[in-house]
């Protein structure tokens, strides 16, 4: 599967799509169960390691989008599918609502201005709520707090097991996935495309850059010169398990022409998350956490929900935005040079991919890719991690087939060895610690390891399969 | 099922309740523990000094594990390992899974015992990379005393307290190079013996008013940005591991809705070492994170006469608690209620675990005496001790005779 493609003899892909991000495994789901012969491609050795893997987990409506736009127009159609195919693959979503909390007399004038682009956007359903019902909701909610707007489909979902969905159904569908794959230089033709990586010649009529940071990049491989990603960072805070009651909603600040500003939002599995912060960076590889970062976010959180910051720290991370001067999508499709481009895609997505998917594989066919235009099969069944269902160790009848889903492993998550079994055995398996964790939650609870990781790690090395 | 006793947790706590329990005649005791083997953490401390005060021997902490595991089996205590207690039904009803399946428990009284965990990482906010190479000493030593892995490079330990001694020379058996140990206090907090021997023996020296500001590696860990007295400095290192800083594994406490203390984290237990859930006690390093394995214990035999007189009284308990808590710059103490009878002068107060409260600072100081207080009255005033972070101060319980059963909170206070 990761294995070397063929350079010669054999007959080129249809599409190599570069990035196997949320978006990249999305565009590659879609048109392999077209029947288009794909080729997925990543410089890392996991499927959504990006930043796909460190973002605020929302799926979000677009209620907040520019109207009119791309981006909106592919949030809302995004959102309403994944919704759906969540539920069909099992994987975790939970409608929470979101409330968009003005703390001060000008915030509460803007409220009226953001329904009404809310309105626009299709959200129909949003609407003021006052101070009075806004604490009978969050009763936590720090101090002053002047009103709310109320965005009742905001949710919340799990944002690895999304691309790991996709991916396997992609897989299914006999695309191709080569990991640890880092491309250098596309060699256009007029037959083919030859993308140069660092494990060999991809032979390929069409390219679609998927690339997330480095979209850019791989934009100028092909000769454009139409864009340049700011990588914007953003630090987070999880919060324990035990701080999960503290809210229902996600409560969300009034935006500024910058950012979205600092949330806190209840994740599917039970924690609180605090951020993020917004900072260019000029790495795309700049991951780090920064003292003053988080720092920040304690500050903010102590005036959005106080009993919030003391409770116990489970992580703190940073994701990666990527944004682009044009505050729209950047997603092209260039029938002379079947060359495609999905970029700029900023914070959403997640929400949008099967959006954005739906959209470039019809631009790919108006351009003359051939597509079988047959229903979409079933999406592929996913282990499900998140705690509002029954995971296995709490599944009596479960355990009764199969004692190993009674054998937990990782304490703090509840997570069994028959899941890491299955993790391992799966048609994507983990190349990792960090891919284990993302396929299980496996490590991801409050003791980071203090009691798990070095069963953990023996399981994952096969030394541990006692 | 039915038990009379449930007990939550197989380390030292746990399993000297059950002993006693049983030889105090209980009938059902059963144990739980999530972990494949009985003994707690002490199971991977492959060092010695463990068993002074209750076993009245020193032993290795493997050792001591398995003396204590085979006496509970002796006792007729029914041990199940790989057996997590995953929730409350209500106040005396638990669910357990194990491979076995998922199993509903009654139990007439509850002790947890689910001992405490060290902070990791991200629980003491320290911004940078996230490399792989950063652990905790609980996962240092199961990879090393239970996993039998090997270790190479450079190893820096945070903390210098007694377990981050431990850490140091686990390191080095398994072959690390142990660079330093750091503390933000502004000297190490362990026995003096031990930053000898560290010295000495191990050419390790401890790095006072130090603290790691930030961690440097994106695939692998490179080094750390350390904050001392001659500013900020980068050390390369390989292994960085976090020691001590403890935290109740208090997840199933808190879960009961068990009143917590502020100041341990853990759930409040009376003298007796029950919680403010008739029926349901807490003992060993939950109610004092961290004490010794000895001390934990004891703590667990202490509560076994509790529980005895809970089994025989019904269901309201007879007494009250009176909370006893700890002003700053005191931490915290323990127990942190006194347990006095429902009925005022009919018997003198129970007395807690080894006849003293423990008590945590959060300072060093030389000559320090602790005044307890009620009502504006003092109690008691105790000897004079030396007294710093990380360490037990030992409160005798002389004074619990004169306590109004009737009066307001008992405060402890450092006395100038």
């Amino acid at each position: 599967m990761t294995g070397p493609v063929a350079t010669g003899g054999d007959e080129p892909a249809d599409v190599a799509i570069i990035g196997a991000g949320v978006v990249g495994t999305a565009i590659a789901r879609t048109l392999a169960c077209q029947d288009v012969s794909c080729v997925l491609i990543d410089a890392a050795n996991d499927v959504g390691t990006g930043t796909t893997k460190a973002n605020t987990a929302i799926l979000h409506t677009g209620f907040d989008a520019a109207p009119g736009s791309l981006e909106s127009r592919l949030l809302r159609r995004g959102s309403g599918l994944l919704r759906d195919y969540a539920r069909r693959a099992g994987i975790p979503v939970e409608r929470t609502g979101a409330l968009l909390v003005a703390w001060t007399a000008e915030e509460a004038a803007e409220l009226p201005a953001i329904r009404g682009k809310a309105h626009r956007n299709g959200c129909t359903d949003v609407r003021l709520l006052g101070a009075d019902e806004l604490y009978g909701r969050e009763p936590h909610l720090g101090a002053g707090a002047l009103g709310a707007l109320e965005i009742p489909g905001e949710s919340v979902i799990c944002p690895w097991t999304t691309p790991l969905a996709y991916a396997t159904q992609a897989l299914a569908a006999g695309a191709r996935l080569r990991l640890r794959c880092r491309v250098t230089g596309i060699r256009p033709g007029d037959a083919e495309h030859q993308v140069i990586t660092s494990t060999g010649v991809v032979r390929c009529r069409w390219v679609v850059n998927a690339a997330g940071l480095y979209s850019d990049v791989i934009d100028r491989m092909v000769g454009g010169d139409g864009f340049t990603i700011q990588p914007r960072r953003g630090e987070l805070i999880v919060y324990d398990k035990l701080a999960g009651p503290l809210l229902s909603a996600i409560l969300l600040p009034v935006p500024t022409a910058r950012t979205k500003g600092v949330l806190v939002a209840p994740t599917v599995y039970g924690n609180v998350l605090l951020g993020p912060t917004a900072e260019d960076v000029a790495d795309p590889e700049e991951r780090g956490t920064t003292g003053a970062g988080l720092r920040s976010l304690i500050e903010a959180g102590r005036r959005i929900l106080p009993r919030l910051v003391a409770e116990e720290v489970t992580a703190t991370y940073a994701g990666l935005r990527a944004a682009t001067a044009d505050r729209d999508y950047q997603i092209r499709v260039d029938p002379a040079r079947r060359y495609a481009c999905a970029a700029g895609i900023r914070s959403t997505g997640l929400s949008a991919s099967l959006g954005i998917a739906e959209y470039l594989a019809g631009e790919l066919g108006e351009a003359g890719l051939r597509l079988a235009g047959r229903p979409e099969p079933d999406p592929p069944v996913m282990p499900y991690i998140g705690q509002a269902g029954t995971r296995p160790y709490a599944d009596a009848a479960r355990i009764a087939a199969d004692p190993e889903y009674g054998r937990i492993v990782c304490h703090c998550e509840r997570v069994t060895r028959g899941e890491i079994r299955d993790a391992l055995a799966s048609p994507l398996p983990p190349a990792d610690l960090d891919g284990l964790r993302r396929r299980t939650r496996v490590l991801n609870g409050r003791c980071q390891g203090f009691y798990c990781a070095a069963t953990v790690s023996a399981l994952l090395s096969g030394t541990g399969s006692a | 099922m039915k038990t009379e006793v449930l007990v939550v947790g197989a380390g030292p706590a746990g399993l000297a309740a059950a002993i006693e329990l049983r030889r105090l005649g209980a009938g059902g005791v059963l144990v739980v523990d999530r972990d494949d083997g009985a003994g707690g953490i002490p199971r991977h401390s492959a060092h010695t000094g463990f068993g002074a005060r209750d076993l009245r021997r020193v032993l290795t902490g493997s050792a001591y594990a398995r003396r204590y595991a085979d006496a509970a089996a002796a006792a007729g205590a029914d041990i199940r390992l790989g057996t997590t207690m995953t929730g409350w039904e209500g106040p005396h009803r638990v669910t357990l899974t194990s491979a076995g399946g998922v199993e509903h428990t009654e139990a007439a009284t509850v002790l947890l015992a689910t001992g405490c965990r060290e902070r990791p990482r991200p629980a003491r906010l320290i911004p940078g990379d996230r490399p792989p190479g950063v652990m905790t000493t609980g996962e240092l030593q199961r990879r090393v005393c239970l996993g039998g892995q090997r270790l190479a490079g450079r190893a820096l330990v945070v903390g210098a307290e007694h377990v981050s001694f431990s850490a140091m020379v686990t390191l080095s058996h398994a072959g690390a190079e142990v660079i330093a140990l750091v503390t933000g206090q502004p000297r190490h907090t362990s026995y003096a013996a031990f930053a000898l021997a560290a010295a000495w023996r191990w050419h390790v020296p401890v790095w006072p008013s130090t603290t790691v500001a930030r961690v440097q590696g994106r695939n692998r860990l490179e080094g750390v940005e350390l904050a001392g007295p001659g500013g900020i400095r980068f050390v390369p290192c390989d292994l960085l591991v976090f020691t001590g800083d403890w935290i109740p594994d208090h997840e199933l406490a808190r879960a009961a809705c068990l009143d917590m203390d502020p100041g341990t984290q853990g759930p409040a237990v009376d003298t007796a070492l029950e919680t403010s859930v008739p029926g349901v006690f807490a003992a060993g390093n939950l109610v004092h994170a961290a004490e010794t394995a000895d001390v934990a214990a004891l703590g667990g035999r202490h509560a076994a006469r509790g529980i005895v007189r809970a089994l025989g009284r019904g269901p309201a308990p007879e007494h009250l608690p009176l909370p006893v808590t700890a002003e700053p710059p005191l931490l915290w103490i323990a127990p942190n209620g006194l347990r006095v009878a429902g009925q005022p002068g009919t018997c003198p107060p129970s007395p807690p675990p080894r006849n003293r409260f423990i008590v945590r600072s959060g300072v060093f100081r030389r000559l320090a005496r602790i005044g307890v207080w009620q009502d504006g009255r003092r109690l008691a005033t105790s000897a004079t001790y030396g007294m710093m972070p990380d360490r037990p101060v030992r409160l005798s319980a002389a004074w619990i005779g004169r306590a109004d059963p009737r009066g307001g909170p008992i405060v402890v206070r450092l006395e100038r």
